[in-house]
């Protein structure tokens, strides 16, 4: 099987923005075209990463929507939704389309608009992926994040601090990107002396509601190698779930779907986490970044928290720095290009492309969860040159 | 009103039931979870609640232990196998802030956990009555 390759990438500045999807998903299109330099009539499949913009907006049918407003028309499209991780699951899909021969130039998009909603209403847009038993509690994802925290803080005797100083850090790290919704450090205190959200976690705990599109070009090696003599490859990838119920997951600080998916791409990639020079961990929660280090293989399970005290996270001093694009935390979630967006910053850090943000990295590992740890996407990424 | 967990022929419990228990074994009986006091296994108290949910909202993950060993449809009792289960566990709303990790509580029936058509999902779809739980 050939290896797939990414040739381009693209995002929109994420935040609180005037465009509505299906214009957001056109900008980070377009720009990717450009950017991978390759015309819209090459283009054979068309994958639109997006949770909700039926329940957001109104507007169903965005990649068709799409294929037409870039000049895409006639590709074959398909949306992707995947509740959060519906842009790791659009990656996977985008592989998939190349890796089975079945497309030779594939176009992910992955787009969604919030902001335009309240917080109770967008809150409550995402919590109905909930089971009905879950959902009539009135729980939301942050609700499951506070539970999740208390628990971990308490067995394994973790600091309140090692989580704000995961939000500092990331705030940190989106300083340095432009297209990040908050371009500002909030230091531990801070996050200590916020409001409360669930308890015990506090306002900068939790990633903002988001507007954005984050797009990446991909296609054979064979193929990408007609196109320029630098790209990334894609060399692991997998998905996997855990129960839709939270409650039944025999160790609530275990996030199946996290372990199960690493546990594939690494074996695809033959790679293994100490091979892992830079990685995106879907931090929608700060305590998810613990979840994930643990579950991907980067720390023993009720460890992670000392590494991040440690500074093995951090950008430009740690062994393996962790949201090196700020995250979701600081970058912001629109849901369907949150995991797109991993990819975008794994690509730019491996093409040498990452600015302030650029880290000495040769292979980079980006995980998207949806819901709270329901489905995982992670992928391994290298350099090819 | 019960709060009906489901014992499986594999000698699994889960709350809720599901047509097949996470081995693939199917239901053999329910268990009445209204019955029991369960012990807090984590809890929150959320202050940003969507449309129709009181706030703030205390929620909790708990654990019932309903002890007695089971019998398989075929009348065996499940007491031989390497996954008997006699604990359960369910995400529910306390009364108030009063409970603590590792406290006993008890259910309380409540009419409406959250307004039926106040939020995204359809009201006929699913029941919107149960319980919330206090500190015995």
């Amino acid at each position: 099987m050939e290896r797939v390759a990414i040739i381009g990438a693209s995002m929109t500045k994420f935040g609180q923005r005037e465009e509505w999807v299906q214009e957001l998903l056109a900008e980070a299109g377009l720009e990717c075209l450009e950017d991978a330099g390759v015309d819209a009539e090459t283009v054979k499949h068309l994958y639109v990463s997006n949770m909700a913009s039926g329940e957001f907006e109104g507007q169903t049918g965005v990649m068709n929507g799409l294929a037409h407003d870039i000049g895409a028309v006639p590709a074959y499209t398909q949306r992707i939704d995947q509740t959060s991780s519906s842009g790791g699951a659009g990656i996977y899909a985008a592989w998939q389309s190349v890796a089975s021969g079945a497309s030779e130039m594939t176009l992910l998009v992955g787009g969604e608009k919030m902001t335009h909603r309240t917080t109770g209403e967008a809150t409550d847009v995402i919590a109905s992926l909930t089971h009905p038993v879950e959902y009539k509690t009135g729980v939301t994802l942050p609700s499951f994040a506070g539970m999740t925290a208390r628990h971990y803080l308490e067995r394994f005797d973790a600091p309140r601090e090692s989580l704000a100083k995961v939000a500092s850090k990331n705030h940190k790290n989106g300083v340095d990107n432009p297209h990040a919704q908050f371009q500002k450090e909030v230091d531990v205190d801070t996050v200590l002396e916020s409001p409360i959200v669930a308890d015990p976690l506090r306002l900068y705990d939790f990633c903002p509601i988001t507007d954005g599109s984050a797009a990446l070009m991909l296609c054979p090696e064979s193929v990408a190698q007609e196109y320029t003599d630098e790209y990334v490859v894609i060399s692991g990838i997998d998905g996997a779930t855990d129960t839709h119920v939270v409650h039944e997951r025999e160790d609530p600080t275990v996030m199946g779907g996290v372990v199960e998916s690493g546990e594939g791409a690494y074996e695809m990639s033959g790679r293994d986490p100490d091979d892992i020079d830079v990685a995106e961990l879907h931090d929608m929660f700060t305590i998810l970044e613990f979840l994930q280090m643990e579950g991907l293989g980067f720390a023993e399970q009720g460890e992670a928290w000392e590494l991040v005290e440690e500074g093995y996270t951090e950008r430009d001093t740690g062994e393996l720095p962790v949201n090196t694009s700020g995250g979701l935390k600081s970058k912001g979630h629109p849901l369907g290009a949150s995991g797109v967006a991993q990819g975008v910053e794994i690509y730019e850090q491996l093409m040498g492309e990452a600015g302030d943000r650029q880290v000495d990295a040769e292979v980079g590992l980006c995980c998207n969860v949806g819901g709270f740890g329901n489905c995982v996407i992670t992928t391994i990424m290298e350099a090819a040159r | 009103m019960t709060m009906e967990a489901t014992r499986y022929d594999d000698g699994t419990i889960s709350y809720p039931g599901h047509p097949r228990s996470r081995n693939g074994a199917e239901p053999v009986e329910t268990i009445d979870l209204s019955e029991y006091t369960a012990e807090v296994v984590t809890w929150t108290t959320s202050t940003a609640t969507p449309p129709g949910v009181r706030e703030p909202n205390h929620l909790a993950i708990v654990e019932f232990d309903v002890g007695e060993v089971a019998e398989t449809s075929e009348g065996d009792a499940v007491d031989d196998g390497e996954d008997v289960e006699t604990s359960v566990r369910a995400l529910v709303q306390l009364t108030d802030d009063e409970a603590e990790t590792g406290d006993e509580v008890e259910p309380v029936y409540t009419e409406e956990l959250r307004e039926p058509g106040a939020g995204i999902r359809e009201p006929d779809s699913q029941d919107w009555d149960g319980y919330r739980f206090e500190p015995v």
